[in-house]
Parts: C-alpha cells; sequence; structure tokens
C-alpha cells in the first residue's frame, strides 16, 4: 500500500518546526509502523535528505521510549498498544497520517518527534522509591503480601512512562503516571513507611514540573499502552488527603 | 596475564573467605573516590545504586533519555533462587550444578558457585523494595519452573520480570540521584575509554543531543552495557543494545572471553518480511504446555488443523522422552533448525515449527491457559493477527543473549586495572549456553552483592594517582574520537548504514549462527574485511556530528559490529568443538547430537587486540571441574 505522511519536523528545541509530506510506496501490512518509518528514513538518506528523528528502542512495548501521535492519537488510538508494536494492517492504500510529537510545556520537542521527558524521572526522584539500601532486606517470604494487594501494585507498576498520559490530556497532566508509582508503592506492605512522604512529595513534584491537573477528560486511561486505569487517580487523591491531614495532625 | 584469583579453599566457602580478604574503604573516605558506571541496566543501575549508598561518588551514563529504557527491561520469564520454598529438593548446590552443566562445562565453578549462594539474597532484596512479584492466595511468593530445570525456583511478575526488577533498580538509583550521590548523565554515549599508566580512569562521551564529545575521569571505571547480539542485525535485543563501550575497551587492552558463545532462543516469532527490523521473544514457559511439532512429510501446507495425529512429528518429545520440550534452549533451537532444513518447516518461507496448546486447552481448560499465558497470547497476535488459542503458534528460534563478552577474573576487574565489567557485558558464569531465567540473576547479583565489594577492594588495595580531565590522555583520546566522528560524517558514499548493517547481519546468521562450519566460518572471515572497507568507504551519514543525529549513532555502533563480527568468527574457527549454543558441524555424535571435546577445549579463550594491522592473540584460561564432573550432557 501507499501513505501519505505528514510529519513534524523541527531541527532542535529552539528551531521553528514545520509539517512536511512524505510520500511511502510498497508498505506491507506485516510491517510495523515504526517498520514503515524506518522504510521512509532509507528512502530519504538514499536521497540525501535528514532522516525523522523519532525515538524506540526494544520495539515490543515495554521499554516506553517510543511514542508520538497519530492523526491527533497518543501512539495511534490502538487499545494496550505503543507505536512499535502497532501493525499496519490496520491502515489502507491511500491513507493520510499526521504524526507530531508530544505536545506538553513539560515535555519540550527535541528534534522532529522526540521529547525530553526527564520530568517523570524527577517525579520518581521526589519519592517513587522504598528505601532498602542493598544488604539489609529481610527473607523474601518474611513479610506476606495479599494476592490481591500485589495484583493492584502490580497493575500500577507495569507503567511503561512514555508520556502518553500526558500527551492526550488536555491539560498536560502527569497524575496518570505519578499516580500510577503511588499506587504501586502504597499497595504493598513495604511501602507503607513512606506513604505519606512519598504521596506529598511527588505530587508536589509534578507541580513544580509544570504539569496540569486531572479534570477527568479520562483521555490518559484510554491511550495508556498498558491500560493504566483512572481509578489510580482517585487512590492518590486519597492518599493525598490522608497524608495531608495526617501532617496537620502531627 | 590471565590470573583469574579465585580464592583457595572448599567451594562453599570461597566467595566469604575473599569477602574477608578484602580491603575496605573508611566511610569518610569514600566520598573522595569517583567511581563511573556507564550502562544503566540490571548491573549498571544496581550498582551505581548500591555505591551510592556506601558513599562514593558516582557517574553513571546511560545513551536512552531515562535509566528506565534499559533492555534489561524486556525480560519475560523470570529469575531463579535457590530458595527452596517448594520443598522440592532445590539448593544453591543444584543451581549452581545445573547451572555449570547447563553451560556444557564452560564457566568457572567458583563463579557459579557465588552467583547460586546470591540469589537468595536477590530475591529478598527486590521484594524489600516493593517488586511485585507473583503471589500465591496465602500472601506467599509463588515460583515456577522454567527453561529445562526439574525444580520450582523461578520467580516472576507475570510475564514482565525484568520490567519490575529493572524499575526497582531504576528507583533505588533515582533515590541516589536525589540525594546527590549519584549523578546520571542520560543520552550519553560513551565511545571510548581512557588508560592511564596502565589504569582505566575515565571514558570519553558523545552528548547524543548536541553531539558535544566530553571527557569524565574517575578512580574506576565499570562498564554494564548489556551484549552484543545485533551483530546479526536482526535479534531480540533491542534496537540500541550495541558492543560498542566493550569493544572500545577491548581496543584499549581488555580481553575479550568467548566472543562467539551466542544463544540462540528458540521460541520467537518467525522473520515475516524483507522490512523487518527486529525479532520478537515469546517467554519460554509457553514451552511449560505448548508442544512442538512439524508435519512428518516434507512440503506439508496443509492447515495445522488438517493435519492429522499420525502424520504430525512432535520431534522434541520423541528424541529426548524424558525432558520432552523442555530441552535447554540451544537443543531446542537446533532441533528445530534441523526440522526446517530438512523441509518440514511451516509458515511462510519454511522457517517455522509449530507450538500447539490444543492439548493444553483440552486439559486445563482456556481460562486456566489465558491466566497463565494471557499476555503472550495477546502479543503473538498483535504481531501476526492469528489468534493462538484456536491455530498453533508458530515460532523459530533467534539470536537472544550473548554469553561472550569481556574477560574478567573473580573480582569482575578485566584485563585492564581499574575497569570492571558485569551482566551480560562480561564473559563469566554461562558458559557456552545460558539457562533461563539466569540473566536478571546474573545482572543483579555483579550490581547489588559483587562489585559493592571488589570495587572498593581495589580502590583501597591500589595507590591511585590524582587524575583530572586535564591529563594529557584525555585530551589525546578526545582528538582520536573526533576524528573518527568526522571521518565517518565525512565519507558521504551511496550505502545506508542499515543496509550494511543488514548485510553483515545475513553473514553472520548464515556461517556464525546456529551450525557453524570451517567452510563457513572462513568465507565469512574473507567477506567481513570487504564490508568493512564498503562501510569506510561508501557510507552515507546524513547530517554531521554536532547535532541529534540517530544515523550517525548507528553507524558508530555499526563499525564496531564490523570489527568484533570478525573476532567472532575467529574464535569460533578456532573452536572445533560443539558446546552449548556453538555447534560445529565437523563435531557431533553418530546420532547428530554436540560432541564436546574436553582434551582440546576446556578453556575460556580470552583474546587480546594486536592493533588495526595485527592477528589478535589468543590466551587460554583453563578450566577445572572439581565439583560437576565432566560429562557429556543428555536430556534424553
Amino acid at each position: 500500500m501507499n501513505l501519505t505522511l505528514k510529519v513534524w519536523r523541527q531541527q532542535d528545541a529552539k528551531a521553528a518546526g514545520k509539517f512536511v509530506s512524505y510520500q511511502v510506496q510498497n508498505v506491507t501490512p506485516d510491517m510495523s509502523f515504526l517498520e514503515m518509518l524506518d522504510l521512509l528514513n532509507e528512502n530519504l538518506q538514499t536521497k540525501g535528505e535528514a532522516p525523522v528523528v523519532f525515538e524506540h528502542d526494544c520495539r515490543e512495548g515495554i521499554c516506553g521510549s517510543c511514542g508520538f501521535l497519530i492523526n491527533g492519537v497518543a501512539h495511534g488510538g490502538h487499545r494496550g498498544t505503543t507505536v512499535c508494536q502497532l501493525s499496519m494492517r490496520f491502515f489502507k492504500d491511500g491513507d493520510s497520517l499526521t504524526l507530531e510529537p508530544w505536545r506538553a510545556k513539560a515535555f519540550p520537542v527535541l528534534r522532529d518527534l522526540a521529547v525530553d521527558r526527564s520530568a517523570f524521572d524527577r517525579i520518581i526522584q521526589a519519592g517513587g522509591f522504598i528505601s532498602a539500601p542493598t544488604g539489609g532486606a529481610p527473607d523474601a517470604n518474611a513479610i506476606l503480601v495479599p494476592k490481591n494487594d500485589a495484583e493492584r501494585a502490580f497493575d500500577a507498576a507495569a507503567c511503561i512512562g512514555c508520556g502518553a498520559c500526558v500527551a492526550a490530556c488536555p491539560n498536560a497532566a502527569a497524575m496518570l503516571f505519578t499516580s500510577a508509582k503511588i499506587t504501586h508503592l502504597n499497595s504493598l506492605p513495604q511501602g507503607q513507611p513512606q506513604r505519606d512522604q512519598r504521596t506529598l512529595d511527588m505530587v508536589a513534584a509534578m507541580t513544580e514540573e509544570d504539569f496540569g491537573s486531572c479534570t477527568n477528560h479520562g483521555e490518559c486511561e484510554a491511550v495508556c499502552p498498558k491500560e493504566i486505569p483512572i481509578e489510580f487517580i482517585g487512590r492518590m487523591n486519597r492518599d493525598l488527603i490522608h497524608a495531608t491531614l495526617h501532617r496537620r495532625g502531627e | 596475564m590471565l590470573e583469574s584469583k579465585i580464592p583457595s579453599g572448599p567451594i562453599e566457602q570461597k566467595w566469604d573467605k575473599a569477602r574477608f580478604d578484602m580491603k575496605l574503604v573508611n566511610p569518610a573516605n569514600r566520598r573522595k573516590y569517583r567511581v563511573i558506571i556507564v550502562g544503566s541496566g540490571l548491573a549498571g543501575a544496581a550498582a551505581a545504586a548500591s555505591l551510592g549508598q556506601q558513599g562514593y561518588n558516582v557517574d553513571c551514563f546511560s545513551f536512552h533519555d531515562s535509566p528506565r529504557r534499559a533492555h534489561s527491561i524486556a525480560a519475560q520469564g523470570g529469575i531463579n533462587a535457590a530458595k527452596n520454598y517448594r520443598n522440592d529438593g532445590d539448593s544453591i548446590f543444584r543451581l549452581f550444578y545445573d547451572t555449570v552443566k547447563g553451560g556444557d562445562f564452560r564457566a568457572r565453578e567458583a563463579n557459579v558457585y557465588r552467583l547460586a549462594q546470591i540469589s537468595v539474597n536477590i530475591i529478598d532484596q527486590c521484594v524489600a523494595q516493593g517488586v511485585p512479584f507473583a503471589r500465591e492466595y496465602g500472601g506467599l511468593l509463588d515460583t515456577r519452573s522454567f527453561g529445562g530445570v526439574q525444580v520450582s525456583r523461578t520467580f516472576y511478575a507475570r510475564g514482565q520480570t525484568g520490567q519490575q526488577l529493572l524499575l526497582g533498580a531504576y528507583q533505588a538509583l533515582e533515590e541516589q540521584i536525589a540525594a546527590g550521590t549519584v549523578r546520571m548523565h542520560t543520552r550519553s554515549e560513551m565511545l571510548d575509554l581512557v588508560v592511564v599508566n596502565g589504569r582505566a580512569r575515565g571514558i570519553v562521551t558523545r552528548n547524543l543531543v548536541t553531539g558535544a564529545i566530553e571527557t569524565h575521569a574517575a578512580d574506576v571505571v565499570v562498564l554494564g552495557t548489556g551484549g552484543y547480539g545485533n551483530v546479526f542485525y536482526l535479534s531480540t535485543n533491542a534496537k540500541g543494545s550495541n558492543t560498542t563501550a566493550i569493544w572500545r575497551a577491548h581496543r584499549r587492552g581488555a580481553l575479550f572471553g568467548n566472543p562467539c558463545f551466542t544463544q540462540i532462543h528458540p521460541t520467537c516469532i518467525p522473520v515475516s518480511n524483507e522490512n523487518q527490523s527486529k525479532l520478537t521473544l515469546m517467554s519460554e514457559s509457553l514451552r511449560n504446555d505448548g508442544r512442538v511439532w512439524v508435519p512428518k512429510k516434507q512440503g506439508d501446507t496443509r492447515a495445522p488443523g488438517s493435519i492429522p495425529e499420525d502424520e504430525r512429528d512432535y520431534y522434541l518429545e520423541r528424541r529426548y522422552p524424558s525432558f520432552g520440550n523442555l530441552v535447554p534452549r540451544d537443543v531446542a533451537s537446533r532441533n528445530a533448525k534441523e526440522v526446517c532444513d530438512e523441509g518440514r518447516g511451516v509458515g511462510p518461507g519454511g522457517m517455522g515449527v509449530y507450538l500447539d496448546f490444543s492439548d493444553a486447552i483440552k486439559r486445563l481448560t482456556e481460562p486456566v491457559v489465558r491466566e497463565k499465558y494471557g499476555n503472550l497470547f495477546d502479543m503473538y497476535e498483535e504481531i501476526t493477527g492469528e489468534n493462538a488459542y484456536k491455530v498453533p503458534m508458530r515460532i523459530f528460534p533467534a539470536v537472544h543473549y550473548t554469553m561472550g563478552g569481556l574477560w574478567v577474573d573473580y573480582q569482575l576487574m578485566s584485563s585492564i586495572p581499574g575497569l570492571f565489567v558485569a551482566g551480560e557485558a562480561n564473559f563469566s558464569d554461562h558458559g557456552a549456553n545460558r539457562l533461563g531465567a539466569s540473566a536478571l540473576m546474573q545482572g543483579l547479583a555483579d550490581g547489588y552483592f559483587i562489585l559493592p565489594y571488589t570495587l572498593p577492594n581495589y580502590i583501597a588495595s591500589s595507590s591511585l594517582e590524582k587524575v583530572d580531565t586535564s591529563h594529557p590522555a584525555f585530551a589525546a583520546v578526545k582528538e582520536e574520537v573526533q576524528q573518527r566522528v568526522a571521518k565517518m560524517v565525512n565519507i558521504r558514499g551511496k550505502r545506508t548504514v542499515d543496509s550494511i548493517h543488514k548485510e553483515l547481519g545475513k553473514m553472520m546468521w548464515n556461517n556464525c549462527g546456529m551450525a557453524r562450519s570451517e567452510e563457513g566460518l572462513r568465507s565469512n572471515l574473507a567477506k567481513i574485511p570487504e564490508l568493512r572497507h564498503e562501510f569506510w568507504t561508501n557510507v552515507n551519514i546524513i547530517g554531521g556530528g554536532e547535532e541529534f543525529n540517530q544515523s550517525l549513532e548507528k553507524a558508530g555502533r555499526v563499525a564496531d559490529f564490523l570489527e568484533l563480527a570478525e573476532l567472532m568468527c575467529l574464535d569460533a574457527l578456532q573452536r572445533a568443538e560443539s558446546c552449548g549454543g556453538h555447534f560445529r558441524v565437523e563435531s557431533q555424535t553418530p546420532d547428530g547430537e554436540a560432541l564436546r571435546d574436553d582434551d582440546r577445549f576446556s578453556y575460556v579463550s580470552a583474546w587480546e587486540w594486536k592493533g588495526e594491522n595485527a592477528d589478535w592473540v589468543l590466551h587460554q584460561e583453563p578450566l577445572a571441574f572439581e565439583y560437576v564432573h565432566l560429562t557429556q550432557r543428555s536430556y534424553k
């Protein structure tokens, strides 16, 4: 099949960007979306033009490197799928697709479709961990964890940090990302000692990084490649109120 | 030159003895020492976090935008530990025994024993960090049997164990970054090692956004930069995984151990098109319930459902009645290749075998199978468009892991003093074949529990002169790196980097892949230098060195693969025996099984770089087996 791509091209963080149209021919249904872009880049390079910069690494939906908007939808809009796993069999000959980077103040564009997501790392630095210096751990079975709590912790920990939730949110909020880490750690007995401090610090870091706030659009859950539920934002808010009141009482 | 520094005494006491003999650094002095750690996967992140906690001044480098992206994240199956929580006969000795035997007697006994001992601490550590391992209803940890072992010692977090273990290490690392003990340098790729007076004292990096070439000095350098499976172009490795850091160190004097030892994983989704960029692994836990078969007849193109039971060849069950579908990876892969070479392969191009769950669904019901493997079945359907609950999966072997890597001693130090190597980047613990669920174990053992002892010991027992980046050695290496980048960018030839990489990959897969012959290896040894010449005269990199330039990043990595590939073939040629994943067609038993030759090849090959226009020199570290007696492996 043949496709028309309108791709956001931007030389670096300071330059102005613009959409440029390209034709991609001989795309086969068994290619992945990124393999289609590889093909575009091979053709561009053969013609002496700069290839489109896009981030990717594992190409199996787990590293969280890839991601951009396809016709305005993060990762292309197939439920539970990162763009690297998106198959070309979902597209048809003659389709016209617009590709642009995540748009959020906290994620500045570096070049073309690549953005700087280091704000996520800084939210984790604020409290997205359980302090357990190497060597001092008790036996792994010393603390029992109810299966349901372990399952919820896992559901939350499945987040790959790709940033789609921020890109999809009209407010560019990072609340799904932050609440997933808070829910993961706050659900486990090992996470209880730092529960209040973690919640307060991570929420504060999120605000400092210029992310917006949740107004319940639910776009984040809809595009999340790991299907993290918006319910976790409710849990985070509950933990935040709890922590704030707790602190006031101290 | 090859002093393995294995402590004396009984094997159970070697690590304790070594730890007691190690020198310590006073806590107040630790912050005066700088440690460079390259790589932020399981080994690198675990080491950076642990050394930061101890108070060292750590600089950690990653070419990714965040340390959480390292390819350890993609490991699916699980992590072994000799906890014996199942009361099923497991023990440290049995994990040690299985690993030495599974590695086909080409690993060091002392290292493997230490790995088995530490395995129990790793699980404790990870649980304390909040890694959400699978649990039973009573709240205890669940385990499963995995990859050809007969005890249930594999801990797992659904099909995403690597992700959860890496996030645990990443979070510990981020905590140290916030505490100021670790400085994280993301989007920074190591392009060379700086050696001063015979000791590793720093690195040269390229900032992948601005293109700036930068120098960094330290008292000790650790490489935890992963494996080099992408030399084959198509592999299950992430696209960015590369050999550059260890290869540059090799060119500066670090010996390269067992470069030809490559693991070809039996359960991957077959190649489907010419533009394919990578291969996807399906966890081998699938072999616990799936049955592997091909049609008995050659060229049988009927749909699998219409091939009657008595016209199917369940070849693993037939050839290996006691292990059946659970034979080790190397055996399963080689058998798949054989049946496809016989013309009995299935799917497009005949390069695939069936992995059939219909019996398991009958026995366990579909919901139970879905609970165990649902995410893998979903992934398979996403990629192939086929529903594996209804039709058998098609699988084929793919390059997955490299057991070879930089040679290290028992302390994980390479042949360059002050250069330590951890995780998949070193050669140490897996011999000629890695058992399932052992890679995560080794990466974390090295990072959490070995380097935090051996690295301080090196610092405390060496008199390290004060060196910073103003030393002329840094300027000299920086100049070399800049020239190399400029040279590459200015070739302005006709071929893309990928086209050369693909050509190299095909050559390696055909002649240095699952079966290797003298003829094929010699042919590669003649052709690789030609392809290297083609690269250096005809590659076309668009753009320059001082910008965000992904073609240039790839080109630098492919340039190093083009040198490494030659060494892999050379190593495969000299090892005229079959062992583990290395199958030399000239060395097989009458019934076609791998034939090891312990009299001639019971050693680690360690290659020394002698310069671009000189031959490599082979050193041999003899291997002694005192506790696990040498036997020909048999899974019949």
